[in-house]
């Protein structure tokens, strides 16, 4: 049977009214808890985990799955409303959404996420069907060195891509990567700058770190300019539906994240995060609005929105293929499997044939049954932004705090968040960028690693890191980016780069 | 919330006898792993059997769970009631992080279940058996390149037990810790390293599938599903198991410990908790008492001596 019939006959267990039932509860539950910041969608699958113990395999394990792209959508919810990211993956999404969301245009913003989120939900469902055998041999290829080099590439096309002055820019993103070395070093399980309190040993929180620099930080900052500022949130201006131009900006960037975010995601040391930071980043290079990045431009909402979702339907890719977890969700989904004594690997779509094409097809209903979810729920969500300025930060900093004590009830924790908060006031009120830090805190302990372990193998041999054609060929790519706008700015050519230049200094 | 709304529509479900004791179990990691599986077994075998009338679970993540054992030492002292998930990692983890509290803070009360180690090549390694790979190993340790967990975690150890058996210099060996099995898997899957080790349960799909080739297991007798010899039977005095166990409070009075102890017994001895490990393909190694603390006490000395000769303890 051809991999279209296989698709077919899963749709049948999909449509199953049961099953429909348990996709439903699913997304709904994957929605709100991707509202809700503290709880995600791993800790709530690991909480159904013994509930679903009684049910049909079939049934939780779609139930698993809603939850986890439902997750994905209401990440961005909070994000672009409250500037309050619920998950690390949609921290990207904060950045131009407020800013959107402040001008009255939440809606489209909200939209804009939404569908992104559907379409690439459904290219990289499909793809998960047809491609997964083929997309998992690519993501064996990369070792430490072919990620080092993806790193590098990261650095460099996600930092030209922050802040008006690049000294500011840079500034910021030192301060996230020293945040970045604190707690146990991997490779050799040393402390490191934890001064030896036992809660830092673990490193710093990003989503702690993001929630207290976007949200505290602002909180702060609005609260310091008392009644002085006439800068007034709009909730609604202009439509809450999408705009045609809001369509003709938002479709490349939709279809160029699910590109970017689908073989990360299927990467074993890819994630959602570097997904994302790399779709703003090229959105930000190709928009014809660069103008508009940082003051909400509706392509820096569209792309990493669609890079998450197609990143989540990536990490079932090896999940399913190889049986490797590659998040936290897939590690409980895999537990789930194990309770039914499914072993997912290489033998699975041998073995249960009609479990896994029931989970794709059943993967396509949740994405559908999620945009219908969600598209009436924006209107109600852009209401929120009515309430009173004071009220609303005050509810944004319970919100704020809930979610951190929520994910790790410690004081430390809390003491952290407090402090970054006064950083991010502090950074708001001298004009440094903010997003750089948490870039330097994702991106850096992933580049240090993938290095160490890449010059561990080849015994301390440098050429290792260039001795593949994927390795070098991304490295390259690194270089040229970094280089080629630096020839050019020096010799004076091209009018266009120039003119960027000056507007970046 | 969400946590304390499903523990109460669990207790509504399963309205246990009133004259149980009540439990609220420490996993000192995130949802998921392995001490949060097993936490989460035990409340639900413990309130389906009746063993206890409400059992709640609770995470606290961090660093090979001393963060979790630090907490529980400090807030749970003299409280029969609370009890706390941990392993073999936690007795690495405590040394290597220089730990303030350690295991003789709390009270051990029996190991629950354990596993073997594996150590496994892909498939189109040219390495076939254990003894090749420590020949290569003698001839220069750091061309063999280790993927495994985090660094001195229990994988390290018994690398660094496994050199030390076959006269290898144990600060030689190349070890490449990994976050996560799956990160691991994939750089053995994809020949970036000579050899992984891990729990045999996460090797044994692959070898099924064909995929890897698994070479030895650490463990004194042979592991279920697997023909692969122990290092024992290859010649070398290792024998290493990744347990799982539960402690009790600090500061519990003889009686205290003893029921307890014999809560512990009864859920061990229960179907239900036998099914579960059926299902979770979990390896009954229940140890208790005086027996459980002599092996704690061995162990602890073994894995300080091997942290100590690897260098990642001073």
């Amino acid at each position: 049977m051809s991999t279209f019939d296989f698709l077919l006959q899963g749709l049948t267990v999909a449509l199953d009214p049961m099953i429909l039932f348990y996709a439903l509860i699913g997304v709904t539950l994957g929605t709100a808890v991707g509202v809700l910041p503290g709880i995600g969608p791993a800790l709530t699958v690991a909480l159904l985990l013994p509930v679903t113990y009684g049910l049909d395999p079939a049934g939780s394990l779609i139930m698993f799955a809603g939850i986890y792209y439902g997750g994905m959508y209401g990440g961005s919810t909070t994000s672009i409303l409250l500037n309050t990211p619920g998950e690390s993956a949609s921290i990207v999404t904060a950045l131009e959404g407020n800013k959107m969301a402040r001008a009255g245009r939440g809606g489209p913003a909200l939209a804009t996420a939404a569908i992104g989120s559907f379409v690439a939900g459904l290219i990289a469902t499909l793809a998960l069907a047809f491609l997964a055998p083929y997309v998992v041999k690519l993501a064996l290829v990369f070792g430490p060195r072919e990620y080092f080099a993806l790193m590098m590439l990261a650095f460099v096309t996600v930092s030209a891509a922050f802040g008006d002055s690049a000294m500011k820019g840079l500034t910021s993103l030192f301060v996230g990567l020293a945040l970045a070395l604190v707690g146990i070093d991997q490779l050799t399980g040393q402390a490191r700058l934890s001064f030896g309190v036992p809660e830092l040993l673990d490193g710093i929180e990003v989503t702690t770190l993001a929630v207290a620099l976007f949200a505290i930080g602002e909180a702060l900052f609005v609260a310091s300019q008392g009644n002085t500022v006439v800068e007034k949130i709009e909730a609604v201006k202009g439509s809450v539906w999408m705009s045609r131009s809001d369509w003709a900006r938002s479709w490349k960037p939709w279809l160029r994240g699910t590109l970017i975010g689908f073989p990360i995601g299927a990467m074993p040391a890819g994630g959602a995060e570097i997904g994302t930071l790399l779709s703003y980043a090229t959105e930000k290079r190709l928009s014809k609005h660069p103008e508009e990045f940082g003051h909400g431009a509706i392509e820096g909402v569209a792309g990493p929105e669609a890079a998450n979702n197609a990143s989540a339907a990536g990490t079932l890719v090896p999940l399913l293929t190889l049986g490797l977890p590659t998040s936290a969700t897939a590690a409980i989904m895999l537990a789930g499997f194990q309770q039914f004594g499914l072993q997912p690997g290489p033998l699975l779509f041998a073995t249960s044939p009609q479990l896994v094409w029931g989970l794709i097809s059943s993967l396509l209903v949740a994405n559908v049954m999620l945009l219908v979810l969600n598209l009436p729920l924006i209107r109600l969500w852009v209401k929120l932004l009515t309430i009173p300025r004071h009220w609303l930060y005050a509810g944004i900093l319970l919100f704020a705090t809930l979610g951190t004590i929520g994910m790790n009830p410690s004081p430390v924790e809390l003491g952290m968040l407090l402090l970054f908060g006064i950083m991010g006031f502090a950074m708001r009120l001298y004009c440094y960028p903010i997003a750089p830090v948490v870039v330097g805190l994702i991106l850096g302990p992933m580049a240090e690693q993938q290095l160490r372990r890449a010059l561990a193998i080849s015994q301390g041999d440098w050429t290792t890191l260039v001795a593949t054609p994927v390795a070098a060929g991304i490295l390259l790519l690194a270089t040229l980016a970094l280089v080629v706008p630096l020839i050019m700015r020096m010799r004076g050519k091209g009018a266009l780069l120039a003119q960027l230049a000056s507007e970046e200094d | 919330m969400k946590h304390t709304l499903l523990s109460a529509l669990f207790v509504a479900a399963l309205a246990a006898p009133a004259f149980a004791t009540d439990y609220m179990i420490m996993a000192p990691a995130a949802p998921g792993g392995g001490w949060d599986s097993t936490a989460r077994s035990m409340q639900e075998v413990m309130q389906a059997e009746g063993i206890a009338g409400s059992v709640q679970v609770q995470n606290v993540p961090g660093a090979g769970g001393t963060v979790g054992l630090a907490q529980f030492a400090s807030t749970a002292a003299g409280d029969p009631s609370q009890l706390i998930v941990g392993g073999y990692v936690m007795v690495g983890a405590i040394l290597t992080n220089a730990s303030p509290v350690s295991l003789a803070d709390v009270t051990p009360i029996a190991r629950l279940t354990g596993e073997a180690e594996g150590i496994a090549v892909s498939a189109s390694s040219p390495i076939q058996t254990i003894g090749e790979l420590v020949e290569m190993m003698k001839a220069d340790p750091g061309s063999v390149s280790w993927a495994g967990g985090s660094a001195g975690g229990v994988d390290h150890i018994t690398v660094g037990l496994l050199a030390k058996a076959a006269g290898v210099d144990p600060t030689k060996i190349n070890y490449v810790a990994f976050s996560g099995g799956g990160e691991a898997l994939a750089a053995i899957l994809g020949n970036q390293v000579t050899v992984g080790i891990s729990g045999v349960g996460e090797f044994l799909p692959q070898v099924e599938a064909g995929t890897m080739r698994m070479l030895a297991v650490s463990t004194a007798d042979k592991w279920q599903g697997t023909d692969a010899p122990t290092l024992i039977e290859a010649g070398y005095d290792v024998n290493v198991q990744n347990w799982r166990m539960v402690a009790a409070a600090p500061g519990l009075s003889a009686e205290q410990k003893a029921a307890v102890s014999a809560d512990i017994d009864k859920l061990v001895n229960s179907a239900g908790w036998k099914s579960m490990l059926e299902t979770k393909g979990w390896a009954n190694t229940y140890l208790a008492g005086a027996d459980f603390d002599a092996q704690l006490a061995k162990d602890i000395e073994s894995t300080t001596v091997v942290l100590k000769d690897i260098g990642l303890v001073k």
